[in-house]
């Protein structure tokens, strides 16, 4: 059994966002890269989960990005995985980034592609889709948990208002979020093999960009808190029901 | 030309969120000066000509046995053969749950250009122009669709239902539906509660309520004001509060029309999470949490204190007992 694990460099959630070049660009001067949280608490330890129950199934990472993504992938594999691809172009598109990856997909016949639930720069919930659609797999996205028994996953999926159990055979996609698994400290034995796994750098394959960023904006500064005395909470109900409105 | 809105429901009734994407896909018909159709799959029980109140002036529907099953890879299939019979252009989704399992594969499907969390209508004065919000909505990006078909995922509560007075026409839409990729072995809704992401108002509490036995003042006040309840990521860890209430970056992104934060510091990663709701209250003891700066009314002081005040000055105001 094989799975690949899709892997994206993200800021540090305590990163200051902001931009460069007229708003075209983030500004990453003095940002922390991190593996997108999802990817890293949910998708790889669950697979890492997997392979400590079955020690044959082999565990592919895969990342999109230029040469400043490799540190990125060997943090993972300080977690775990057998082997890692990084596909040698930056884009912001997300049709872009998952026709690279399902062509790896494709070209190596995986039983389980893992994605996290979304990147948290992007947050666009995307690439595990348009993924399954390219390999023409089924695809359970917002996963909460995740059993194997043979060649069929049992899944929980996150649906408007509570969750769905659904049953599915491989080859299959899944997006995972809170719940898959917990999260994992690399040990000084995983850190040290992390060096030594084979990390191949592939070229991209030729494909369009359906879309491109324009620019980037912030929002508004908020006006200030109002605040009101601890003695007074019949005021605050007062403003919240006549000047916010709110309720 | 015309723009095609995926309309989602569930137990026979139309979502909030459809109402709003209906609005959404009306007024970028308006813009291009074409017509917007609305696409249902399954079984409805409401009439779904008085859809036409949105301003679409067609809907589709596909009533198949296999469509009960949301299996994104038979509703991509369906949706694009929808769009082709349709001569649909911009296909527009919910960025909902299950807007998310299916936009970007109907986008693959139709080698269209996808933005999805989309924060605003497109600005079409010059291209096709799209704001998201980035970053965990710490930013806005703008993006342009370069493709001739376009699909867009719009965040809930990102625009308002407008209603009017028209009504649409109903057309049976013939197509070969196949069967699910995937088997639902069970359901579990949360009854009695309100949806999180669909809720106009939310209360939140964090680790400054001290424990799950104290949940009652919280409580109460959420069935005061018929809100959702939400709580922070450690409160969720702890197993206080059920997983599927913990909002912020890592859990669930809400934006209410008011979020009222008991006993939260305000961290940046539960701020990503909330920092869409209209209004934002915070009660925190201490004067220099951090959520002060990004909320527009706070107390200081004793969420245990203040809380039931505010449950009784609610209920006044509302006249309940
Ligand atoms: C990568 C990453 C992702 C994360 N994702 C999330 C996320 O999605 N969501 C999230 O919430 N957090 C997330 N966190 C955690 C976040 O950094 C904070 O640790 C967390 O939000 C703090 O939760 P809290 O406000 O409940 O608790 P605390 O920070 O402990 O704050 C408790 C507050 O309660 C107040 N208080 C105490 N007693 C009272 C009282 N009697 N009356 C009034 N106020 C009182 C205190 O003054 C304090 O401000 C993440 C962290 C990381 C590193």
């Amino acid at each position: 059994m094989k799975i690949l694990v899709c892997i994206n460099k993200t800021p540090d959630t305590t990163s200051k966002i902001a931009f460069k070049n007229n708003n075209t660009a983030f500004d990453d001067s003095g940002v922390q890269w991190i593996i997108n949280p999802y990817d890293e608490w949910y998708s790889l330890v669950r697979a890492i989960e997997l392979k400590e129950k079955d020690p044959s199934i082999i565990i592919h990472l895969v990342t999109v990005g230029s040469a400043d993504c490799d540190p990125i992938i060997r943090k993972a594999f300080a977690l775990g995985g057998d082997e890692g691809f990084r596909i040698n172009i930056d884009s912001t598109d997300s049709s872009f980034i998952a026709a690279q990856i399902a062509d790896l997909a494709n070209k190596n016949q995986y039983d389980i592609v893992f994605t996290g639930k979304e990147s948290i720069d992007y947050n666009s919930s995307a690439i595990g889709g348009i993924i399954a659609e390219l390999i023409d797999a089924p695809y359970i996205s917002l996963a909460t948990l995740f059993e194997l028994n043979g060649n069929t996953a049992t899944i929980t999926r996150e649906i408007e208002g509570g969750e769905e159990v659904a049953e599915v055979s491989l080859p299959l996609v899944v997006s995972c979020q809170k719940g898959m698994a917990e999260q994992r400290i690399p040990n000084m034995r995983g850190i040290m093999a992390a060096r030594t796994k084979p990390l191949n750098v592939i070229e991209p394959i030729a494909q369009e960009n359906f879309t491109s960023i324009i620019n980037f904006e912030l929002p508004p500064a908020k006006a200030g808190v109002k605040l009101v005395a601890a003695d007074n909470v019949a005021e605050l109900i007062r403003l919240l029901h006549e000047e916010a409105k709110a309720f | 030309m015309s723009v095609l809105i995926f309309i989602e429901h569930s137990e026979g009734l139309i979502k909030k969120s459809a109402h709003e994407v209906l609005t959404y896909g009306a007024k970028l018909a308006a813009q291009l000066g074409t017509t917007a159709e609305g696409l249902v799959l399954g079984t409805v029980s409401e009439n779904l000509t008085t859809l036409g109140k949105y301003g679409v002036t067609k809907i589709n529907q596909i009533n198949n046995e296999s469509l009960n099953t949301i299996d994104s890879k038979l509703y991509a299939a369906t949706i694009a053969e929808a769009v082709t019979l349709t001569g649909a252009s911009v296909i527009i989704f919910s960025h909902t749950p299950t807007g998310k399992s299916i936009a970007a594969r109907v986008s693959a499907k139709l080698k269209a250009g996808l933005v999805s969390g989309a924060a605003a209508l497109p600005d079409t004065s010059n291209g096709f122009i799209v704001r998201k919000s980035v970053f965990s909505s710490k930013a806005f990006a703008n993006i342009s669709i370069n493709t001739d078909i376009k699909v867009i995922s719009v965040n809930p509560n990102s625009i308002s239902a407008v209603i009017g007075n028209g009504e649409a026409t109903l057309n049976q839409l013939t197509i070969n539906v196949g069967s699910p990729s995937i088997k639902i072995i069970a359901v579990n809704k949360i009854t009695g509660e309100i949806p999180l992401t669909e809720a106009d108002i939310v209360v939140s509490g964090g680790r400054g309520l001290k424990g799950p036995e104290n949940w009652g003042v919280l409580l109460d006040l959420a069935k005061a004001l018929g809100a959702a309840t939400a709580c922070s990521r450690p409160v969720g860890d702890a197993h206080w509060r059920p997983h599927h209430e913990h909002v912020g970056q890592t859990g669930v992104q809400v934006a209410p029309n008011l979020y009222i934060a008991l006993g939260i510091s305000g961290a940046i990663q539960h701020l990503a999470g909330v920092n869409r709701s209209k209004i934002m209250v915070v009660i925190n003891k201490d004067p220099e949490a951090p959520f002060f700066k990004s909320a527009d009314y706070g107390i200081v002081g004793d969420l245990f204190e203040i809380v039931p005040q505010m449950t009784a000055e609610i209920k006044r105001i509302k006249g309940i007992a």
